[in-house]
């Protein structure tokens, strides 16, 4: 087909999808665009040519801070955040076979919540395990538990799903009680991390994720090519040489490490994870993960960015936390997607 | 003497506590087709299951030139070997021409993934079965025949000396059963494959194989070429069918016609309706069906 182009060389060899590789350019466009426009607007407004003469070294003092030192960490936290739901979604939903799959569903989410809500609540946040730390050690543990959990010769899609779905109301059960335990200001500063928030993130909330997502990324994309073998059933995969459980563990582990860094710079943005491999699919035209992984990466990128810019400027001046807003734009299109599935059902 | 290509010495399987293949010795022919026949639950799909290495033996083992493949790293054998489950799985809007280069997988590696070989491979996969004008349909539009064939190629792509399949023909009407068959005959016939395949249907199996195995109870009934095994003792045994074995019109293999209780019927219903027209009226027929 004329969507594909053949790389060859001596030592390498490769496919490119065109349509993918177009998506990427234009979603990157897009959230340079965002990503200027965001850094711009605020109390403080600055031209967008203003923005990037800052970012290359121009500037006023004042102009310099609030570019450098307030807006431009906060949507980059908002664009590695989204990186990293996006691709966690989609190797979820790989895995479980499922495609209402998501790490806020199996309890990953749930269990990088409970360690920080217990921390914010019951704990000394000044101590040496910070907020972010404990989220993401509650999200491996959570991970790990699940695994265990729903090991049985082996873990099954079906059975990550289950087990995942009872991990979380279990954790879900653990932040109620938690909160019936807090001072209410204690309460309060936890319910607004619950909700997803990227307010006043700096760069000691970006670096980690970088650094993190520099790792992951690639190995993501590596192991994409086994998760595609894998879409094909345990006993084709094994029939095609791949060590079924070593690959879907590590793909399961670098799916929880993903959840863990995004929800412990932002806390449990809801549905991104959920949305963003969907549209990824949808604006792809294949589910094979090596297109999905990396557009779903870019769309969750655009989709977190877009609606920390919305829930700013459009319920200015307080503004409204990010993960309200991706509520927002979400549930119309979960009833729209529910409402083709029922098409289907009733057509076929 | 060389080394057969494939066969298993006294090999055991079982799930959990349960034995379902006793210390089975099989030698398979290379280069001709292979059928494995027997009733449901004699162990036919699970013994093919060991010989992909998708399931571990309890005892024994299963040899691929002579070397256990339980010791032979899962790539290389993968480039040796393939199989097609009973009914494989694949996510919905999976192409069909995406769903043959995963064949290729065993031979690619992380930066060489779509080499001239495999690119050569997909379109011979996808010629041989008749799929090339299906490449860019998603497999869940397709008709059975045409998911099949599609799937066939995917093993195809692999290049395996060996194709193991599962019941290649459940679930297809005639005439797509037909067309897998004979795909896999030419396959035999062009490139030299060994192909081992369970089958259902004991006529087709002694049509297209050149070699039957007939299991009974986990155990061997008896191997051979259709012509020397396929009997009506040997349906009695294996399937607990009386039948009548004649030799087939079309190709002079055996051909199995089960007796059962239908002809009496027949002759009855005959000897009835020669009397006073005992026969139910059209209405009351009508009613009854």
């Amino acid at each position: 087909m004329t969507r594909r182009v053949t790389v060859r060389t001596q030592s390498i060899s490769l496919r490119l999808d065109m349509r993918v590789l177009g998506l990427l350019g234009a979603l990157g466009v897009a959230t340079l665009l965002a990503l200027t426009l965001s850094v711009g607007r605020g109390d403080f407004p600055i031209a967008p040519l203003e923005v990037l003469s800052t970012l290359t070294g121009a500037g006023d003092e004042a102009t310099r801070f609030v570019v450098l030192e307030l807006r431009l960490p906060r949507a980059l936290t908002a664009v590695l955040t989204g990186i990293a739901l996006g691709i966690a979604g989609a190797i979820f939903q790989d895995l479980a076979r499922n495609p209402l799959v998501s790490p806020d569903i199996i309890g990953i989410s749930a269990g990088a919540s409970f360690a920080a809500v217990s921390l914010i609540v019951l704990g000394d946040t000044s101590g040496v395990i910070s907020v972010p730390l404990a989220a993401l050690g509650g999200a491996i543990a959570a991970g790990v538990a699940l695994y265990l959990l729903a090991w049985r010769g082996g873990v099954q899609g079906y059975r990550l799903v289950l087990v995942g779905i009872g991990v979380a109301a279990l954790l879900h059960a653990g932040i109620d009680y938690v909160f019936t335990r807090g001072q209410i200001f204690q309460v309060a500063e936890a319910y607004v991390w619950l909700v997803g928030s990227l307010n006043a993130r700096g760069w000691e909330h970006v670096w980690p994720l970088a650094g993190a997502l520099a790792v992951l990324l690639p190995l993501a994309l590596a192991l994409g090519r086994q998760l595609e073998v894998l879409q094909l059933g345990d006993d084709v995969a094994r029939a095609l040489g791949i060590g079924v459980e070593r690959a879907r563990l590590a793909l399961l582990a670098v799916a929880v490490v993903l959840t863990g860094i995004a929800v412990s710079a932002a806390g449990p943005i809801a549905f991104v994870a959920f949305i963003a491999p969907h549209i990824a699919r949808r604006i792809c035209g294949t589910v094979s993960p090596s297109g999905v992984l990396p557009v779903a990466a870019a769309t969750g990128a655009l989709l977190v960015l877009s609606a920390d810019l919305i829930g700013r400027l459009a319920f200015a001046p307080n503004g409204v936390p990010v993960g309200i807003v991706t509520a927002i734009i979400a549930a119309p299109y979960f009833l729209l997607l529910l409402r083709r599935a029922n098409l289907l059902g009733a057509t076929g | 003497m060389t080394e057969p290509l494939l066969q298993t010495a006294a090999v055991t399987l079982a799930y959990d506590e349960r034995v379902v293949v006793h210390e089975l010795d099989l030698v398979i022919p290379q280069g001709m087709v292979t059928a494995v026949v027997g009733a449901n639950g004699c162990g036919k799909s699970t013994l093919l299951r060991a010989l992909a290495r998708l399931m571990r033996p309890r005892g024994g083992s299963v040899l691929l030139d002579g070397a256990s493949i339980a010791t032979l790293p899962s790539r290389e054998i993968a480039k040796r070997l393939g199989i097609l489950p009973q009914s494989p799985l694949a996510p919905d809007g999976l192409a069909v021409e995406d769903l043959v280069g995963r064949g290729r997988y065993p031979h690619q590696t992380l930066f060489r993934h779509w080499s001239a070989e495999d690119e050569a491979a997909v379109e011979s996969a996808l010629a041989a079965t008749g799929t090339s004008e299906l490449r860019a349909r998603p497999l869940d539009e397709l008709s059975g025949g045409q998911r099949q064939r599609a799937w066939i190629a995917m093993t195809l792509a692999q290049e395996t000396e060996i194709l193991l399949l599962d019941e290649p023909t459940t679930f297809l009407d005639l005439t797509h059963q037909i067309e897998v068959l004979d795909l896999l005959d030419d396959l035999v016939d062009a490139h030299g494959r060994t192909v081992v395949m369970v089958l259902h249907d004991l006529n087709q199996a002694c049509r297209y194989a050149d070699h039957i195995v007939a299991m009974r109870d986990g155990r061997i009934h008896a191997a051979g070429a259709p012509g020397d095994v396929v009997d009506a003792a040997l349906v009695q045994d294996v399937f607990g069918l009386q039948a009548r074995v004649i030799d087939d019109p079309v190709t002079g293999t055996p051909l199995c016609l089960p007796t059962g209780r239908r002809a009496d019927a027949t002759n009855r219903r005959r000897a009835r309706s020669t009397g006073p027209d005992p026969r139910p009226s059209g209405a009351e027929a009508d009613r009854q069906a």
